[in-house]
This record gives structure tokens, C-alpha cells and sequence, in this order.
């Protein structure tokens, strides 16, 4: 800050002012322009945009959202025939990837970028500037003292100059005046906010554009390679290259799950054997809800489990087909639904269908069973069986949870009482062959992701922070100290020292360390005895 | 000490807590309507004398919009010693009721073997500690009049009362997600920055009610109950200070509170930020405390409309804890 009026002394901010607008030039094509840009880089243009954002995040909050609950939406869809779809349209069941979301955060972040490039030019110039020249008027100040001393001013003006340098002020000295300031640090930390806010906006949409999720259901026994058709579900980023996968794979060998009294879930384990690219020999890992395997930049996450009874299946001809059949839980208790579908029985193709229950309570009355905890305690498998077509070959794709196809189906026994097997029991299918309920085993489901943006976001999350703790707790003020010797520079004769501060925010705390400096300052000139009652601000 | 001792210990304690804060709300209260009273006296005083002072002045000052109330009178009186009692006294039993709402939060976490903030209630009560001890802090510090008690003691005894019936949750065990010790750092974070954007918004709400008053006084008018509170409160201008002093030392707490959740919720669930409905609702408070504190340096939103904003944003923060959690079913739908 070349020049430097009383006006300038008091802005205490390199925050640009409020601009009046310049009356522009009729004739001119970019005034419209230029109006329009810095309407929207002005702190109101942002208040309002910020208001619209937290406003706009509300329907994602209390519509279900397909990006969160893909199920929910459909099931809203049934539930409001009329109005989902018109809903769906103005994507309010994707609200947070919709465009007018999208226009209202990138508007605001043009705004916030706008601002900053000229907030970040001012404060490098008032970086590297002296602080602004001493006012006409210091009494005028929000905090001032004067006293008369009979110290040599020039003597007096270093000795004041090098106290304020060690309380880390920066000091500038004209003549017989200082001026200082502090804090400049208040600004530096609100820009690395606003800067910090601009790099996570980047980390989140680089995670977005080249990220990847996907998710698998793993029995025991059974592997895992990390290859995208190995997934049951995937979510690539936009700009996923399947080349970017980190080549891993992993072995589940045991589930475990311990449960409280009233059937909460305590902890979930599952126990793998890894390896990386290399193929070299497997290495456990305990795999544990909020411990997730890290292999690259790849992680894997613990995300669900339910139970997969073994069976072993004799057709009529005697051949022994065994299989581990993944049961879906249908609530806290893993009363579980399972389908047993096998194709390459002779003869005729053979189905069952029925549920799983861990810890197996059979009404006496009607014979239904249910299941009262969620570990398997007294397991057992009640299923009903099919004999006939699969209708496999359709060549549409069907589902392994259920039966989808029944039209080429006949149950096996009168179809209605199912039969119930408890591990190592065995049912002899009325016209042949078996089914067996072998044992319990479990399966767990596993979300790998990867996210490029991830260390951006944290590095800008943490200068958030600081930038924040930055821009509320330092203060910004300023102090100037004039000497001035009315009698001319006799050696005798009298000094006036003038103390003037100001500050921006925390005038209470300045009030304080003024008080303090101009004592401090009082010791280095010591009043004149008919003066040792000095006029303070305060005093008044 | 059994975990089942320590739980009724628990409850014991938070029973006594709000027994206590209420005598403290009494007390504040007291010695707001003694000094009322004998401010009213002072002011019929002064307006006898006012009314043999010239009536041009008087205009003046009515012009002036200067507070029409006088500042406490030297307190001296015997009424006026008896007032200050009341308020001392309300002052020690806050100071004791926080000590034993910290026994009652520390003994649930000891009866459960973990951190004291695991369901709703726990957190409630966690939260109302959080404002309590946030507000005696800035009583010590002399940043806040004692009076003000009594406005913030209603509150914190129906929510404190509302948590230990409505919500009331036994001690027991957290679910496996809830296992990690980011717990710790996440919860309380958001426990000490949500006790003070509840202070702030209780702050911004007496802001409001002080400048309307102000503004009725500067009419000509006498304000009507509610408003007429309005003289007990302190200046609008020191409440509107104080309000965002709060704000500001809550707001880097909550943005921390933020990431460090993203951060367990990336080691928990795979992903730091989802838009899980309360994640949503925290940044919705988010950005608008971030609205307050810009609003407060934007000319032409100073004051009134800042105070709006806290009042907005502190109900944002209810609807996150309370609305999300009971009626929006997601990932943090834990109790």
C-alpha cells in the first residue's frame, strides 16, 4: 500500500469493499458482462447461494435416493404411481447428482473462486507492504493514549521499535512514527478455508470421475479375484478405466459373528488370506467392521453376512451333487429365504425352496418355524421340492434367490407340508433321490473401493480447519506511536508520545492488550511527573 | 461398583441434576424479578425528576433511540443484596448441578464400558452438559450477565427432562459399527459444538426478543409480556456479540466433527460422505452457520437477519439429532 490515507488506516481488512457501480459506458459490449460477474463474486450473491444449497440438500434427505437406497425407490414408486414419476423427473430421487443441484454449488464455487483471486491479490500485496502510514488524528482512534516525556525521541522511537518487533508486530517507521500491525494471519487462514473448500470440491469430483465400488457376496471357502466381472454390483466413476483395478484376490475362510443376549450384533469378523500382484504366498488378515483391508489404493470393507447351509443333493440315478446355497436374511433374527436350484440332476431337473433359520422354534399347532437369534444355534433347513424344468435354457437371465420360472415345476409330495432338516438329516424324495442338510456355513458380502480424490479431500478437509481456527481466533489490529517534540529537538525539552490502536474483531481482548502495550510503552518513556496521570481513552 | 449400580447411579444423578438446575432457574430468576422491581422504582424515580427537566430534551433523547432503560442502579440497596444472593445462590447450585450431571454422564459410561454418548439419550444428555458448562465458561469469563440464566435454564431443564423420559435408553453394549474410536473424537466433537449451537441459538432467540423490545421502548411504547422480558436481558448489542463468539468457537469444532466423521464413516462403510440423511442434515447446519458468519460482516444482514439465521440454523441441528433419527431411516438410525 503505496498510498495510504487516514481511510486506508482504518480498513483493517484486505477485504474488497462494497463497490458502488461505476456508471458504465453505454457503448460497451462486456459492461453487461462485467456487471453480471461482479454481482456474482459480492458476498450477497454468495449469502443467497448458500441459503439455496442448504435448501436444495433438503428433499434429498426425506425422499429416498437411488444412490442410497436403490430399493426404497422403487418401493416408492408403488406406493405413489402418480406422483413418482412426475418427481422422478425433476430428479428429486437424485438430488445430489441432479443438474439444478449441480448449477446451484458450481455457482457458488465460481462466486467463491471470483472472490478469491482478489482477495489473495490483496493480501500478497498487504504482505509484502508496510502497514499503512500514521493518521493525522490518533486521538480520533478507537483506543489511544498521550502522555509527555522527557526521553530523547529518537532514542525512545528504536527502543519502542524494538519492543513491538519482539511481540512480533510488523513495523514501519516514518521519521518519529511507527506504525504496526498483526495478525495478518486471520486473512491467510480464511483464504486456506475458501482455498481448502475449492480442493475438496476437486478431491470429491476426481473420486467421482475415476473412482470405483463394487460389491461381492463371498462364501466360506470360496475366493474372490478383483476383476470387475467377479463383482455382484459395481459403481464406476465416470471415467473408469477397468485396466485401474488393483489386482488382488482374497480366500474367506471363516465368518464369525457373536451376538448380545437380546440378539444385537456385538462384532463381525471375517478371517481371509490375501495376496497381491506379485501371487506370493496368502497372508491373513482379520477383516472387522472399521478395520478394512487395504491392498494399493484399493480397499475392501466388511459389509454384510447371512448364512449358506451346505447340501447334498442324490439324483434318481445315484449321482451325489453337492452345493452351498447363499440364504438371504429377512430380518434381525436371519430367518433366512434360500433357493436350491439343480440343473444337472438326471433325469428330471429337481428345485427346492424354503428358509433357514439359525436358532429353529417350531410352533407345535402349525408346524411353522421361525427363527429367535441370529446365531445358528440349533440350525435348521425346511424346504418344499420341485421336480421338472428349470426353464434355464430361455436364455433369460434369472436369478439364483428364486424361482422365477415355476410353469415346468411340480412339487414333489403334496407340495403344501414342507420338510423340515436338522444338520446331517436327509429327506428321500418321494420317486427318488435325496436332499441332505450337510452343515452351516456363512457367507459375507465385501465392498471394494477406490478413490483417487480420497487423499485431496482429507489434505483439504484438514486445512479447512486450520483455516477456519485461523480466521476466528487471530485478531487483526494495529497500533501507531507518534513522537513529536512541540519545543523543538532541544535535549531538554518535552516529548509527546501518542499511542493509538485499532483492531477488527475482539475489541474487548485489544482493549486489554492495548492497555498493556501503552504500560509497556509508558516504561520506555516514563511520563513527566505533572504528567503521571496520563489521558487515556478509557479514562474519558 | 456393579455396572448395575453405576447405572442407577446414573439415572440417581441426572434426577438430582435437574432438580437442582430448576432451583437454579428459581434463583436466577429471583433475582431478575428484584432487580425489575426495583429498577421500576428507580425509573418512576427518575421520571419525576425527568418530568421537571424541559420537555425538549426528554424529546431528544426519545429521538436518540438511546436505551430508555437505565443500567442496573448501584446496587446498594438491601432489596438489591438480597437479589444478588438469589442469583449467587442460582449461580452454585448450576456450578453443582453440572458437577452431577458430569457424575450421571461418567457413571453410564462406566456402567457400559464405553464412551457415554452411545443412543440418543446418552447424547441428549451429553449435549445439555455441553451447553450448561459452555455458558458457565463465559459467565466466569464475564462475557455473559448472570441474568441470562434464568432464560437458559428453562430450556435445558425441558431438555434434559424431555431426554431422561422420552429417549431414555438403557445402558448397554454398541453395535459393531459404532466399535472404532473415532467414536471418541467424532461424537464428542459434535456433543461440545452442538451444547454451543444450542447456546447460540437460545442467544439469538434473546437477541431478538431484546431488539424488539428495544425497538417498542424507542416507539413510545411499553412492550407486553413477552417482550416485556426484554428489559431483564442485557444489551442487544452485547448479545449479539456473544452469539457469535459462540458461533465462532463452535464452528471449527463442527467442521471438525464433519470430517472426522467422513473420515470413520470411510473406514466404516467404504465411502466418506454418502448423503446419508444425517449426513445431509449436518451439512445443511453446516452451511447455514456458515450463511451467519458471513451474513454478520454483509451489510444489510447485520443484526436482525444474522439472528434469524442462528435461530434457523440451531433448528437445522434439532432436525438432524431428533427429526433424522426418529423418522428417517439411514445408516445412523442406531437408537
Amino acid at each position: 500500500m503505496t498510498v495510504t490515507s487516514d481511510r486506508d488506516a482504518v480498513r483493517l481488512s484486505t477485504a474488497p469493499e462494497p463497490v458502488a457501480p461505476r456508471p458504465e459506458r453505454r457503448q460497451s459490449l462486456t459492461a453487461p458482462l462485467r456487471r453480471t460477474w461482479r454481482q456474482l463474486t459480492s458476498m450477497r450473491t454468495a449469502l443467497l447461494l448458500l441459503f439455496l444449497l442448504a435448501l436444495a440438500s433438503v428433499p434429498g434427505s426425506f425422499l429416498p435416493q437411488r444412490g442410497l437406497n436403490p430399493v426404497a425407490v422403487q418401493q416408492y414408486f408403488v406406493d405413489h404411481p402418480t406422483l413418482a414419476p412426475l418427481l422422478d423427473r425433476v430428479y428429486a430421487f437424485d438430488v445430489f447428482a441432479a443438474p439444478w443441484f449441480a448449477a446451484v454449488y458450481l455457482l457458488l464455487f465460481v462466486s467463491l473462486v471470483g472472490c478469491l483471486s482478489l482477495r489473495v491479490r490483496l493480501h500478497a500485496k498487504a504482505l509484502v507492504s508496510p502497514p499503512p502510514a500514521v493518521p493525522r488524528v490518533l486521538a480520533r482512534m478507537p483506543e489511544s493514549a498521550r502522555w509527555e516525556s522527557d526521553v530523547a525521541p529518537e532514542q525512545a522511537i528504536e527502543q519502542i521499535r524494538s519492543v513491538l518487533r519482539r511481540g512480533r508486530w510488523r513495523v514501519a517507521r516514518t521519521d518519529l512514527a511507527l506504525s504496526a500491525e498483526k495478525g495478518y494471519l486471520r486473512e491467510t487462514g480464511n483464504l486456506l478455508f475458501h482455498i481448502s473448500l475449492v480442493a475438496l470440491l476437486i478431491g470429491i469430483a476426481l473420486g467421482g470421475l475415476l473412482g470405483f465400488q463394487g460389491t461381492v457376496l463371498v462364501k466360506e471357502g470360496d475366493g474372490f479375484a478383483n476383476t470387475v466381472l467377479a463383482y455382484d454390483d459395481i459403481k464406476p466413476g465416470r471415467r473408469f478405466d477397468a485396466d485401474g483395478l488393483v489386482p488382488f484376490s482374497f480366500v474367506l475362510d471363516d465368518f464369525q459373528g457373536t451376538y448380545a443376549d437380546d440378539g444385537k450384533a456385538l462384532t463381525f469378523l471375517a478371517k481371509l488370506r490375501w495376496s497381491g500382484e506379485d501371487g506370493g504366498e496368502p497372508q491373513p488378515y482379520d477383516l472387522r467392521v472399521n478395520h478394512p483391508l487395504v491392498v494399493g489404493g484399493a480397499k475392501t470393507y466388511l459389509l454384510g453376512h447371512g448364512y449358506a447351509p451346505r447340501v447334498r443333493i442324490v439324483d434318481v440315478e445315484g449321482n451325489v451333487l453337492e452345493q452351498t446355497v447363499a440364504c438371504l436374511p429377512q430380518g434381525p433374527t436371519f430367518l433366512s429365504t434360500c433357493t436350491i436350484k439343480v440343473p444337472d440332476a438326471a433325469g428330471e431337473q429337481l428345485a427346492f425352496e424354503g428358509v433357514f433359520t439359525p436358532t429353529t422354534v417350531q410352533d407345535p399347532e402349525t408346524a411353522l418355524v421361525t427363527s429367535v437369534y441370529p446365531a445358528p444355534d440349533h440350525p435348521a433347513l425346511t424346504v418344499l421340492g420341485y421336480r421338472g424344468d428349470l426353464g434355464l435354457d430361455s436364455g433369460t437371465p434369472a436369478s439364483v434367490y428364486n424361482l422365477e420360472d415355476r410353469s415346468g415345476l411340480v412339487p414333489i409330495g403334496d407340495g403344501k407340508t414342507p420338510q423340515k432338516l436338522l444338520p446331517g438329516q436327509t429327506w428321500d424324495l418321494p420317486g427318488g433321490g435325496s436332499l441332505t442338510f450337510v452343515e452351516t456355513t456363512e457367507w459375507a458380502t465385501f465392498q471394494v473401493t477406490q478413490d483417487p480424490g480420497k487423499q485431496l479431500a482429507l489434505i483439504a478437509g484438514v486445512g479447512m480447519v486450520l483455516g477456519l481456527c485461523l480466521s476466528l481466533f487471530v485478531r487483526r489490529r494495529r497500533l501507531w506511536v507518534r513522537l513529536s517534540t512541540p519545543g523543538g529537538n532541544h535535549p531538554s525539552g518535552r516529548t509527546v508520545v501518542e499511542v493509538a490502536g485499532l483492531a477488527r474483531s475482539g475489541s474487548d481482548a485489544f482493549t486489554a492488550e492495548f492497555a498493556g502495550l501503552s504500560d509497556r510503552l509508558r516504561q520506555l518513556a516514563p511520563p513527566r511527573p505533572a504528567d503521571a496521570a496520563p489521558t487515556t481513552e478509557e479514562d474519558r | 461398583m456393579s455396572d448395575a449400580f453405576l447405572a442407577g447411579l446414573s439415572d440417581d444423578l441426572l434426577f438430582a441434576t435437574v432438580l437442582l438446575y430448576a432451583l437454579a432457574m428459581l434463583g436466577f430468576a429471583g433475582e431478575q424479578a428484584s432487580r425489575r422491581s426495583h429498577r421500576i422504582s428507580e425509573t418512576s424515580l427518575a421520571a419525576a425528576t425527568a418530568r421537571q427537566a424541559t420537555a425538549a430534551r426528554t424529546r431528544v433523547m426519545a429521538g436518540a433511540g438511546g436505551p430508555a432503560v437505565p443500567e442496573p442502579a448501584p446496587l446498594a440497596v438491601p432489596s438489591a443484596q438480597r437479589s444478588s444472593r438469589a442469583g449467587r445462590a442460582g449461580l452454585a447450585l448450576t456450578v453443582l448441578g453440572a458437577v452431577l450431571h458430569l457424575g450421571s454422564v461418567l457413571a453410564r459410561g462406566f456402567a457400559a464400558n464405553r464412551v457415554p454418548w452411545g443412543n440418543m439419550y446418552e447424547f441428549s444428555s451429553a449435549v445439555a452438559l455441553s451447553v450448561v458448562v459452555i455458558f458457565l465458561v463465559l459467565l466466569l469469563g464475564r462475557r455473559v450477565d448472570r441474568g441470562l440464566g434464568a432464560f437458559l435454564m428453562v430450556p435445558v431443564v425441558l431438555y434434559l427432562g424431555l431426554a431422561g423420559t422420552v429417549l431414555y435408553t438403557e445402558a448397554g453394549p454398541l453395535v459393531p459399527a459404532l466399535d472404532s474410536y473415532w467414536i471418541k473424537i467424532h461424537v464428542f466433537a459434535a456433543v461440545l459444538s452442538s451444547g454451543a449451537f444450542l447456546l447460540s441459538g437460545i442467544l439469538a432467540l434473546l437477541y431478538l426478543l431484546r431488539s424488539r423490545h428495544d425497538a417498542q421502548v424507542a416507539a413510545g411504547s411499553s412492550p407486553r409480556f413477552p417482550l416485556s422480558m426484554g428489559s431483564a436481558l442485557p444489551g442487544a448489542a452485547a448479545l449479539d456479540r456473544v452469539t457469535y463468539a459462540v458461533i465462532a468457537f463452535a464452528f471449527p469444532i463442527w467442521t471438525f466433527a464433519i470430517i472426522a466423521g467422513a473420515i470413520w464413516a470411510e473406514s466404516a462403510w467404504g465411502r466418506y460422505w454418502g448423503w446419508d440423511p444425517k449426513e445431509t442434515w449436518s451439512f445443511i447446519t453446516w452451511v447455514l452457520y456458515a450463511g451467519y458468519l458471513h451474513a454478520r460482516a454483509t451489510a444489510g444482514w447485520k443484526g436482525t437477519k444474522s439472528a434469524w439465521i442462528a435461530v434457523a440454523a440451531a433448528g437445522a441441528l434439532i432436525i438432524d439429532y431428533y427429526v433424522v433419527n426418529i423418522f428417517v431411516v439411514g445408516f445412523h438410525s442406531y437408537a
